[in-house]
């Protein structure tokens, strides 16, 4: 429990310090430390301070998983700009499904939005164990449906 | 040093707009609703993580630059967000893909 009070103020300290820019005000700077304070044991009452509300155990991985999907978000722009330039007989789109293999939620969230955010692909439903989504072409539908995403996912969620 | 950071500042800003004026094109030229969301995706995605990070190069102290990260932060998380709302509520409403082999004269409306 201390782990998240002392993440979730620093976190919150540094937002203020960026977001503000007083760095050395007299009044205001002993004011927002009053408002960080009074945020961390709001949120200590409201009990959302555990491994699911503050997921700091995910910054790493997370940190380690983003080069990748921006790699991949890069790579699927640029097919779908080649498909607006040769118009829509490139076209051969779908709706398929995704066997999943991830244990919690957060990590069903960070597999679907990963889907929607490469362009070509969009998460439809998500349940328990899989994920319907629409492709533009077969091209991105097999890209999805290769499983690479989705080991990547798991192995960032497996991760403590 | 601050001449290479403007060029590269430009050439990030340029590529951006292009990249955004080639996915306006794609809201207009595919045939339906789940491929117009697509071209759309692209300006939610790469279009806008070029333009901030062109923008964040031209910011004259680190709190802008800070307010312009936070934005691509909240962007990137929400963007899809709605895109799959959208994308969810219409296959509920049991509107069908455009398909490419019915000659895609069916789907003109």
């Amino acid at each position: 429990m201390l782990k998240y009070i002392i993440s979730l103020a620093l976190i919150l300290s540094t937002i203020w310090l960026l977001f503000s820019g007083h760095w050395s005000h007299p009044v205001l700077l002993p004011l927002g430390a009053t408002s960080v304070a009074l945020t961390v044991y709001l949120a200590y009452r409201m009990q959302i301070l555990d491994r699911e509300g503050h997921p700091v155990h995910l910054i790493i991985p997370v940190i380690r998983y983003l080069p990748w999907l921006l790699k991949e978000v890069v790579k699927a722009n640029l097919i779908v700009a080649g498909h607006i330039v040769r118009g829509r007989k490139s076209l051969s789109p779908g709706i398929c499904r995704l066997t999943t293999t991830q244990k919690t939620d957060v990590g069903r969230i960070f597999l679907a939005n990963s889907i929607t955010l490469t362009p070509g692909t969009v998460t439809i439903y998500v349940r328990e164990n899989e994920v319907w989504f629409y492709a533009l072409t077969e091209e991105l539908e097999q890209g999805v449906l290769g499983g690479e995403m989705d080991r990547r996912v798991t192995q960032l969620e497996g991760e403590q | 040093m601050s001449l290479m950071l403007d060029v590269l500042s430009g050439f990030l800003l340029l590529s951006g707009s292009v990249l955004l004026i080639i996915s306006g094109f794609g809201l207009l030229r595919f045939p339906d609703f789940y491929s117009r969301i697509q071209a759309a995706g692209m300006t939610d995605t790469l279009c806008m993580i070029l333009i901030m990070l062109g923008l964040m190069l031209q910011a004259d102290s680190l709190e802008v630059g800070a307010k312009i990260l936070f934005t691509l932060v909240f962007l990137f998380f929400t963007a899809p967000a709605a895109s799959h709302a959208l994308t969810k509520t219409a296959r509920q409403s049991k509107l069908r893909p455009w398909q490419s082999d019915k000659g895609g004269e069916s789907s003109k409306s």
